[in-house]
């Protein structure tokens, strides 16, 4: 009953006490959260998305949620025990006779081990709020951290530019907590070192409540140990790989399964073309190798050959793309229909697409399908031989709805330029920051940790016209929408998924991560907790 | 869509005319709007779908024209009247409207412009993939009568993946009639293909004999698969000495190519490295702020374009002497202001060229913005020659291969039969005696690394036609200059230019065997033990001038 | 020996080299006093170093060995090498290596074998070339051969074929520029474009815990005093006078029977493995190896610290790379959109009216004062002789 009332109910849901209005008879634990998470997917009508391979097609029957059917085995383990919000939840773990170890101890000792860290981590952390409360003046900083100049500036200059916009329009409504918002404007210029330096910097020197910034993978992973030492928080606005949650962090940009997964999806459909033979062309680092990789297993999941999936790399900035496209038209003559799906990285997409268009590789015959290229990209490119060619993002500067409306006009007149374009990453930003100043005005404080309590669950509009929601694993559920070029540089929406798809931390698709889940709710308290062996490990607090 | 239409498409009064020459010459149209009711609200791509069935089974031009204009994402609805219209955008940012229709009863005066419109008034009539697919085959049929041959064989070979009963019997109506021998070919290869596909085992090998002679890689994918399926020993004989046969053209086509790819990449390097080779190669300052250079030349034909948007097609030629006059004036300026005071002292020259790099890369950020900005290709320069079926070659690149030989040749005339020519090399061999003999070597040097600047300029109105113009663009190939002209042999154009095309082919023939990577990887170590075995480059200069 | 022997050779060393001595005392006394304000002052006094100095400071000191080591070859030798952060890069890898077999099961996957990067792009086992990284000794070994070994192969092919001048630095850059793109490449086994991060811990002592930051810091000075010590000791010896003469008429000293391209040799492997250990201290305090130190520019701008410095003094180099790294943390703070034409307009205004870098502004200040007092003396003796 997938598809049945239950699961096509239309509305995002997190907030657990839902989840047991909705299937009233039946008991969840929080401890086992995955567990939350697929009910939640299913719940939303679109289950498919991030969790198929462990998703049984009975797992929704007759209105209720069989967790052991989901998890043969697994659930031995769980003991009942109390959400964040005080509402009982458990799940009946009998008739689960496979897994008998002593439960209840095992997971005594991981609790201990966990408030042990946390301790370390809170005594750690009240020593700097202290400093950090003896420098408290009348505004609240923002931190700005993208880069300004070097190779990623052309990227991430519109992002430093869409914070000032909203603090500036915050401040016009009176601030947040009472206070002005100061931005503090750094610029790391492409130096993933400097990225780090940078964060320190912002952290401690400048005091800054938040960090608005990164683009690049890399710059995150630098930034990364220095705000998990200072107990920072974070905003990261760009779509990237997974595979991390961190406690500072939120990553408000899509995670593979609101991308890259809906997107193989929709060139497999006969909407979509019904394609059977893939090109994965990617820039050779960590996004498009994960991304590919999770996608390689995902259509031999569907059934696609070896033979039909042709993987290519290249140096970032490549610019000769002949040789490329000439294999690609090869490679999509042979009378299947072929697809090409893109994750090659800013600089190297302009020569990449002219070539296409120069080789008469057309949309219909070849469509080729982006998860990097958006409004900005495009503005250097002329689109008229490209029309047709697609892109996968959770917003578009032509979606339908007041509040983008609003947002575009406020932005062009912000930077003083009528056809400045809107991308995705700035909605990212956009709701990143409206959480923030939401969970703070919640919280009523600005520290981190009881920011991060209140960024659970938060839920502000996105814009396109929905609702995004911030869940315990630090990721959005959000749209995903399937965009066609257009001759004047825009995209037309011509697809989307009916409710919002949860972000997942820990694909799937890959067989190490797949027994990880992310969840920063209490008890589990954890960004990559190991369902197998029931351990958080690799953190460093 | 072919590139004739396109460009008709593309060309506003031309368009204008043909649709008034379409519509006078026919009867009056047979759908009405009634027909084309889904059109105008939202409705699913399946309904749309049928829409285009209606339209091309009336089969009448004026379907033609709409389906056209659908495709070409030029039919939109006018909001306000809720009617369907054809639009054509303004210079301004307006739409000029059109009445696609005259239904019966009106005369056909009344097809006309409806007037003009902004853009919120219209809304886009909805196309995807699947759809211009359908309508591509759909326009198809017409295509088959189009006046132009290259049309009609285009018409053929799109034909041939949907070879229904329909479309087999308007085919062999044409070979009845036509005339055309490029085209009677093509029309044999497409019922040579349905006779392969259809007949019986004697007349698939008859079939065959005429499919060998096809280079269209569809036809060889369904030999391909008939040779996997088929269990006559005969045919299967037959097919794989076909194959065989398609096979090694395609080889030839494949080297053929990747000379072309190299020529094409070598010429790239050549463009660049060439103002290199004038400023560092001739003066000996190592140039650091070249790549910016370039940055200048493609920055002025963004420029151009965007003052001029109605000259597209003629921006390049006026980009080019400007390019060249706006970096050289920035290079005169330069060597002026700075590298005057650093001769002889060549590695200093590398820190001040650096800091200038610099500061004309944030200059280039302050003034235009950080973002890529939209340079557009001329319609001459884009699309390709079309050889044969699995032969063509793009015509920007052929073009920028043919201009940086030009670029080259004039450059080596100058240096050779010119007076300055003379000067500059009089000064490069020893300044002191040019000096003495009357040069003003002062002047001499600001001219040469104008010129060399120049030359950057224009290279970069080139490269604004391959890649990103962007305050990056230098920086992506400063590096590869300086291969090119170390590995040419510093001061010696024509080692830049045996270099650049020698790298650009070697590297086009390593790519498809380790990857764009490695081949990289492999240029360079190759450049590095090249050194080793002539430290002065490819064409190095002999003599006691070398140790200076 | 006996101490009072190193003692006297010490300050043997150091009697000529008043500059050097100033810089090496600055530096320890630098080190010293942010060491005990950042451990003894209690956070929250005005006279407390945050760790972010402690770091910074720890990363500017690394960046003073790395110039030193450039200076050596450039501003002795006369080899401008556009490929020296290659060197530094190596060394930091080869430190970032041993940091990444630390981290252990403690990876977010916990696979005690393999780094996370490994883990989930499916490496099934650990490449032969990370065999022994997980001993702090091979890896200090690593950090002085791999770049060592480098430099010796390549500069025993490029200067036994006398490769010179512009042809040397471009090729050099050439070998920068491919290990680049080497290491950008996933399949190659060191992370990719990501690098190596997530660092842990460092011989059993947390990377994020104040007191190793400290002595990664004071480790830092050490290396700088002792690396200094070193190339100042080498220089100021026979060998290092063939050096000079090397840079100043190569063809002189071959014809007078030297064999130029072993005393080149020597200080360019000599150089490369200072570079390798600046990179290694640098990767712990940094946090984040990753091939962008590779880069092309990132070398070019290594040359730019020493000429602001000023080339051939060794100490000049130091008090570049700092001033230069210092000021770009200043003003990617103070004025991000314009910085760059701040840093690039210094670049141009240290060649055209400080060939002799920030070191020669000051001897030509000190030259100008002397100049008027002697001027002033021989006036007054003059007038005395007339009297």
């Amino acid at each position: 009953m997938i598809n049945g009332k239950t699961c096509a109910r239309p509305s995002i849901l997190l907030n657990t006490s839902l989840v047991a209005d909705i299937i009233p008879d039946h008991i969840v634990i929080m401890e086992c959260l995955d567990l939350v998470r697929y009910q939640l997917m299913c719940l939303q009508g679109v289950p498919k998305y991030g969790v198929t391979p462990l998703f049984p097609a009975n797992a929704c029957e007759s209105g209720k949620f069989r967790a052991e059917a989901l998890f043969p085995g697994r659930l031995s383990h769980c003991a009942s025990t109390e959400t964040d919000h005080g509402t009982p939840l458990a799940i009946p773990c009998s008739g689960n006779e496979q897994r008998t170890i002593d439960s209840g101890e095992a997971m005594n000792n991981r609790l201990s081990k966990l408030s042990r860290n946390f301790l370390t981590a809170s005594v750690a952390t009240a020593a700097l709020s202290l400093s950090v409360m003896a420098q408290a003046a009348d505004t609240i900083k923002v931190g700005v951290l993208h880069s300004l100049s070097g190779t990623m500036a052309i990227s991430e200059t519109t992002l430093k530019d869409t914070v000032l916009m909203m603090v500036e329009e915050q401040n016009k409504n009176g601030g947040v907590l009472g206070k002005k918002l100061e931005a503090v404007v750094v610029d790391p210029a492409s130096d993933w070192p400097l990225f780090a330096e940078k964060a320190r910097e912002l952290l401690v020197k400048e005091d800054v409540d938040v960090i608005f910034g990164g683009w690049t993978s890399v710059s995150r992973k630098s930034v990364l140990p220095v705000v998990e030492e200072l107990n920072g928080l974070m905003f990261y606005p760009v779509q990237y790989e997974g595979e991390e949650s961190s406690k500072n962090v939120f990553y408000t940009g899509a995670a593979p399964n609101q991308q890259a997964i809906p997107a193989v999806d929709y060139l497999m459909s006969d909407e979509g073309g019904a394609v059977t033979r893939f090109v994965l062309a990617g820039t050779d680092y960590v996004y498009p190798r994960t991304t590919n990789k999770i996608l390689e297993s995902y259509l031999k999941s569907k059934g696609i050959k070896d033979a039909d999936i042709m993987i290519n790399y290249t140096p970032f900035g490549h610019s000769d793309w002949q040789t490329i496209v000439s294999d690609i038209k090869k490679f999509g003559n042979t009378g299947k229909k072929t697809a090409v799906i893109s994750t090659i990285n800013g600089d190297a997409n302009v020569p990449f697409y002219k070539e296409l268009g120069n080789q008469g590789v057309s949309a219909e015959e070849i469509p080729v399908i982006a998860f990097s290229v958006g409004e900005e990209e495009l503005s250097g490119i002329d689109t008229g031989p490209l029309v047709g060619h697609l892109a996968a993002w959770n917003y578009f500067m032509s979606a339908e709805s007041d509040t983008n409306d609003e947002f575009i006009e406020t932005w062009q007149s912000f930077i003083k330029d009528e056809e400045r374009v809107a991308n995705d990453p700035m909605e990212a930003t956009y709701i990143g920051f409206n959480m923030w100043v939401e969970a703070v005005e919640k919280a009523g404080t600005t520290d981190v940790d009881s920011v991060r309590s209140a960024m659970y669950g938060i839920t502000v509009p996105n814009l396109t016209g929905g609702t995004a929601v911030m869940n315990t694993n630090h990721h959005l559920t959000k749209p995903v929408l399937i965009g066609e070029i257009q001759d004047d540089g825009q995209f037309e929406i011509v697809w989307e998924t009916k409710g919002g798809v949860m972000g997942d931390a820990w694909t799937d698709f890959l067989p190490e991560s797949s027994k990880i889940v992310a969840d920063w709710s209490a008890p589990v308290k954890c960004g990559n907790y190991n369902l197998e062996t029931g351990v958080c490990s690799g953190q460093n607090y | 869509m072919n590139q004739n239409l396109r460009r008709v498409v593309h060309n506003l009064p031309a368009r204008f005319l043909l649709l008034l020459l379409l519509i006078l010459s026919r009867p009056v149209l047979a759908v009405s709007p009634e027909d084309l009711k889904p059109l105008l609200s939202k409705s699913s791509w399946g309904q749309l779908e049928a829409v285009i069935t209606s339209l091309a089974e009336e089969g009448s031009d004026s379907c033609q024209q709409i389906l056209e204009h659908w495709l070409n994402g030029k039919l939109f609805v006018e909001k306000q009247h809720k009617r369907l219209v054809f639009a054509e955008k303004t210079p301004d940012k307006q739409y000029r409207i059109f009445d696609p229709f005259f239904t019966e009863g009106e005369s056909k005066d009344t097809v006309s412009e409806l007037g003009t419109v902004k853009k919120r008034a219209l809304k886009k009539v909805r196309i995807n993939n699947q759809l211009r697919s359908i309508i591509k085959t759909a326009l198809a049929t017409w295509d088959l009568k189009d006046s132009d041959p290259k049309t009609r064989i285009n018409a053929i070979y799109a034909s041939l993946k949907t070879l229904d009963s329909k479309t087999l019997s308007t085919l062999r109506n044409m070979r009845a009639s036509e005339e055309n021998q490029a085209v009677i070919n093509a029309l044999d290869m497409a019922l040579a293909l349905n006779l392969f596909q259809q007949g019986s085992i004697s007349e698939q090998i008859e079939a065959v004999e005429v499919l060998t002679g096809s280079d269209n890689p569809f036809i060889r994918s369904v030999l391909a698969d008939t040779l996997t399926t088929t269990e006559n020993t005969a045919l299967a004989q037959t097919i794989t000495t076909a194959l065989a046969e398609i096979d090694q053209r395609q080889q030839y086509y494949t080297v053929a190519e990747n000379i072309f790819f190299g020529l094409s990449l070598g010429s790239v390097l050549l463009l660049s490295a060439i103002g290199l080779a004038i400023t560092f190669g001739v003066m000996g300052v190592i140039n650091m702020a070249h790549g910016e250079m370039m940055m200048l030349g493609a920055y002025t034909t963004f420029v151009i374009q965007s003052v001029f948007p109605e000259l597209i097609d003629q921006s390049l030629f006026i980009a080019i002497p400007l390019a060249f006059l706006v970096a050289g004036a920035a290079g005169v300026l330069i060597e002026r202001l700075v590298i005057r005071h650093l001769y002889g002292r060549p590695l200093e020259t590398l820190l001040a060229t650096f800091g200038i790099s610099l500061i004309l890369q944030q200059a280039v950020r302050t003034i235009f913005s950080p973002l890529n900005q939209e340079v557009a290709t001329p319609g001459w320069m884009s699309g390709s020659w079309v050889i044969n079926e699995a032969l063509s070659l793009t015509w920007n690149r052929l073009y920028i291969v043919g201009f940086s030989l030009l670029v080259f040749m004039v450059l080596l005339l100058v240096m050779r039969y010119t007076r300055f020519g003379l000067n500059i090399r009089a000064v490069t061999q020893n300044r002191a005696m040019a000096s003495s003999m009357g040069i003003p070597t002062g002047r001499v040097d600001a001219l040469t690394f104008g010129l060399g600047s120049g030359i950057a300029g224009v290279a970069g109105v080139a490269l604004s036609q391959l890649t990103n113009v962007g305050p990056n663009l230098g920086q992506n190939y400063i590096i590869d200059s300086f291969m090119v002209v170390v590995f040419g042999g510093v001061g010696n154009l024509w080692g830049t230019l045996v270099a650049a095309m020698g790298l650009g082919v070697v590297n086009k023939f390593l790519e498809p065997w380790v990857g764009a990577v490695v081949a990289k990887i492999l240029v360079l170590v190759f450049i590095i033990l090249f050194i080793q075995k002539r430290p002065r480059g490819l064409f190095a200069l002999k003599g006691r001038a070398v140790e200076g | 020996m006996t101490k009072g022997f190193q003692q006297g050779f010490l300050t043997r060393l150091l009697l000529e080299d008043r500059a050097g001595k100033l810089l090496l005392s600055s530096v320890m006394a630098i080190t010293v006093v942010v060491v005990l304000l950042n451990t003894l002052m209690p956070e929250g006094s005005p006279l407390h170093v945050s760790n972010y100095t402690v770091t910074l400071l720890g990363k500017y000191l690394c960046y003073g060995l790395l110039a030193l080591a450039l200076d050596l070859v450039w501003g002795y030798c006369g080899i401008l090498s556009l490929g020296h952060g290659a060197f530094f890069a190596l060394g930091g890898y080869a430190m970032g290596m041993y940091l990444m077999r630390q981290i252990g099961d403690r990876g977010v996957y916990g696979n005690p074998e393999l780094p996370d990067f490994m883990v989930f792009l499916n490496w099934q086992e650990l490449p032969w070339y990370w065999y022994g990284f997980d001993s702090f000794a091979v890896a200090l070994v690593m950090v002085a051969l791999v770049p060592g070994l480098l430099a010796f192969l390549f500069g025993w092919l490029a200067f036994r074929s006398r490769v010179t001048g512009v042809y040397l630095s471009i090729i050099t850059q050439a070998l920068t520029y491919a290990l680049m793109l080497l290491f950008f490449q996933n399949d190659f086994g060191f992370g990719g474009n990501n690098g190596l991060t997530d660092f842990k811990d460092l011989l059993g002592f947390s990377l994020q815990s104040d007191r190793t930051r400290v002595v990664l810091l004071m480790a830092s000075a050490l290396a700088l005093v002792l690396g200094y010590l070193v190339c100042r000791w080498l220089v100021s010896s026979r060998y290092g006078r063939v050096l000079m003469a090397v840079r100043d008429a190569e063809s002189r000293v071959r014809f007078m029977g030297y064999r130029v391209e072993h005393y080149k040799l020597v200080a360019f492997t000599l150089s490369a493995v200072l570079a390798g250990i600046a990179g290694a201290l640098y990767v712990p305090q940094v946090g984040i190896i990753n091939p962008g130190e590779f880069s092309p520019i990132n070398s070019i701008e290594l040359v730019v610290w020493v000429a602001v410095g000023g080339r051939g003094t060794l100490y000049g180099a130091v008090i570049g790379a700092v001033v230069v790294n210092y000021g770009k943390t200043w003003f990617t703070g103070v004025m991000p959109d314009a910085w760059l034409f701040a840093l690039g307009a210094l670049f141009v205004i240290t060649t055209l009216w400080l060939p002799k870098g920030l070191v020669g502004l000051y001897q030509q200040i000190v030259g100008v004062i002397n100049e008027h007092r002697d001027q002033r003396n021989n006036r007054k003796t003059e007038l005395v002789d007339h009297g």
